[in-house]
C-alpha cells in the first residue's frame, strides 16, 4: 500500500468503494433489527383452516364427559392445552375462568402429560374449573396431531370442527378482547 | 505418574464435573432413547433412529428427537415407531410430522423459494470472496514493481540518493580518533 500506481483507473472512479463497508453495515443492521423482533419460538400452526383430526380422549377422573372430536361440532369453541405441571397455565387460569364467566364461548381442556390422571382433577378442584369437557392426553397423542410445542396453547375451532386460530402461550386480556372475541363473533356471523 | 497425588487429586472432581455436565440435567442415562421404546425388529428400529435424527425436537429447537430427553421428543419418537409398525414408509412418517409441525420440524430445511437465501448464500459469498482474491492478485501481477519509482519527482530522487549516501559504510579516514 505504498503510492498509488499509474495504471489504476484513478481515484474518482473507485471512490464509491470506500462507502461499500458502510453500505454493507447499514444493510446488515437493518437485517438484524428486523430479526430482533422475530421470536424464534413462534411457530405458525400448520393446522389453520384444516379440520381437527378425529380423536377421543379419556375424561379426567371424576369429571364425567370425555373430550372427543364429535363434541366440538355445532358451535365455535376454544380448545386449551394445559397441565397441572405447567406454570404458565397457572398464570393463564384466571383469564380462562373470566372467559367462562363471560359466557361467550365454551372452553374445552386437554390435560396434557399428567403423571397421574388424578393430578389434573386435583388442580382443577384447587384453582377452579373453566372447562366444558376435559380429556387426558398422557402420551401427547392429540398434542402431536395439533402440532403443539408447549403449554398453554389455545385453538379456536369453528362450528364445523375446523381449526381457525392458535394462541401460543397464555391468553392475555388483550388477546381475548382484540383477537379472540372478534374472531368468535365473526365465525358465528358468517356461516361457513 | 498415574499414582501421583496431583493427578488423582483433580481427576476425581474433573470426572464429577464431566458427569454432571453430560448427565446432570438429563438424568443418569446419556442415551435419550429408553429401552422400553426400542422396537423388537432391529430393521424397523434402525429406520426409526434414522428418521428421528432428521426430526427436530420442537421444545429444545437445536436437538433432534433422537438425542433429546424432552418429554415431547420422547412422545414423538414413540409416534414415529408406532407409524413404522403400522407399515408406513420413511417418507410418510416424515410427512406426518411436517403436516403437523411444518418444515421447522426438519433438521435439514428443504430447498424451496423461502429457503433459497439459506442454501445459496454460502456458495455465493464464497464465489464473491474467491473473485475478489483472484482480481487482487491478477491486478498486482500486471502492475510493474518499478512503477513506484516512476512516480518519484526529481526532488524526491535527489533526496533518496542523499539518504542512501548517508547510510554508506564509513571509511577509515572518516573515523574520529
Amino acid at each position: 500500500m505504498t503510492a498509488k500506481s499509474s495504471s489504476s483507473p484513478g481515484p474518482a472512479r473507485r471512490r464509491w468503494l470506500y462507502f461499500l463497508p458502510l453500505v454493507v453495515l447499514v444493510l446488515l443492521s437493518a437485517l438484524f433489527l428486523v430479526g430482533l423482533d422475530r421470536d424464534p419460538r413462534f411457530l405458525p400452526s400448520e393446522l389453520i383452516n384444516r379440520p381437527l383430526p378425529e380423536f377421543a380422549l379419556e375424561p379426567v377422573p371424576g369429571r364425567g364427559r370425555p373430550l372427543e372430536s364429535a363434541a366440538l361440532k355445532g358451535d365455535v369453541s376454544l380448545v386449551n392445552i394445559f397441565g397441572s405441571w405447567c406454570i404458565a397455565c397457572r398464570a393463564e387460569h384466571p383469564m380462562l375462568l373470566a372467559i367462562q364467566r363471560e359466557g361467550v364461548v365454551r372452553i374445552h381442556g386437554v390435560d396434557w402429560r399428567e403423571k397421574f390422571p388424578e393430578d389434573g382433577a386435583a388442580w382443577l378442584a384447587q384453582h377452579g374449573d373453566p372447562y366444558d369437557r376435559v380429556g387426558l392426553d398422557p402420551d401427547s397423542a392429540l398434542v402431536i396431531d395439533l402440532g403443539v410445542t408447549g403449554a398453554p396453547e389455545t385453538f379456536v375451532i369453528d362450528a364445523q370442527g375446523v381449526v381457525r386460530y392458535k394462541v401460543t402461550g397464555p391468553i392475555t386480556p388483550e388477546i381475548w378482547e382484540k383477537e379472540l372475541k372478534p374472531l368468535i363473533a365473526h365465525l358465528r356471523e358468517t356461516p361457513q | 505418574m498415574i499414582h501421583s497425588p496431583v493427578r488423582s487429586g483433580w481427576l476425581g472432581p474433573l470426572a464429577l464435573v464431566i458427569a454432571l455436565a453430560s448427565g446432570g440435567l438429563a438424568g443418569p442415562i446419556a442415551w435419550a432413547v429408553q429401552p422400553d421404546e426400542i422396537l423388537p425388529d432391529p430393521a424397523l428400529e434402525e429406520r426409526a433412529r434414522d428418521i428421528s435424527q432428521g426430526l427436530r425436537c420442537v421444545v429444545c429447537q437445536s436437538e433432534n428427537i433422537d438425542e433429546s430427553n424432552a418429554d415431547l421428543a420422547r412422545d414423538m419418537r414413540k409416534r414415529v415407531r408406532q407409524l413404522l409398525t403400522e407399515g408406513h414408509s420413511n417418507d410418510e412418517v416424515v410427512d406426518f410430522m411436517v403436516q403437523r409441525y411444518g418444515d421447522y420440524v426438519l433438521m435439514k430445511p428443504p430447498f424451496k423459494f423461502s429457503t433459497v437465501a439459506l442454501w445459496l448464500a454460502p456458495a455465493l459469498l464464497l464465489g464473491v470472496g474467491a473473485g475478489a482474491v483472484v482480481l487482487y492478485f491478477r491486478r498486482r501481477a500486471t502492475e510493474p514493481a518499478a512503477a513506484v519509482a516512476v512516480d518519484l519527482s526529481d526532488e524526491e530522487r535527489r533526496r533518496l540518493a542523499r539518504l542512501l549516501e548517508d547510510q554508506a559504510p564509513p571509511t577509515d579516514k572518516e573515523t574520529p580518533a
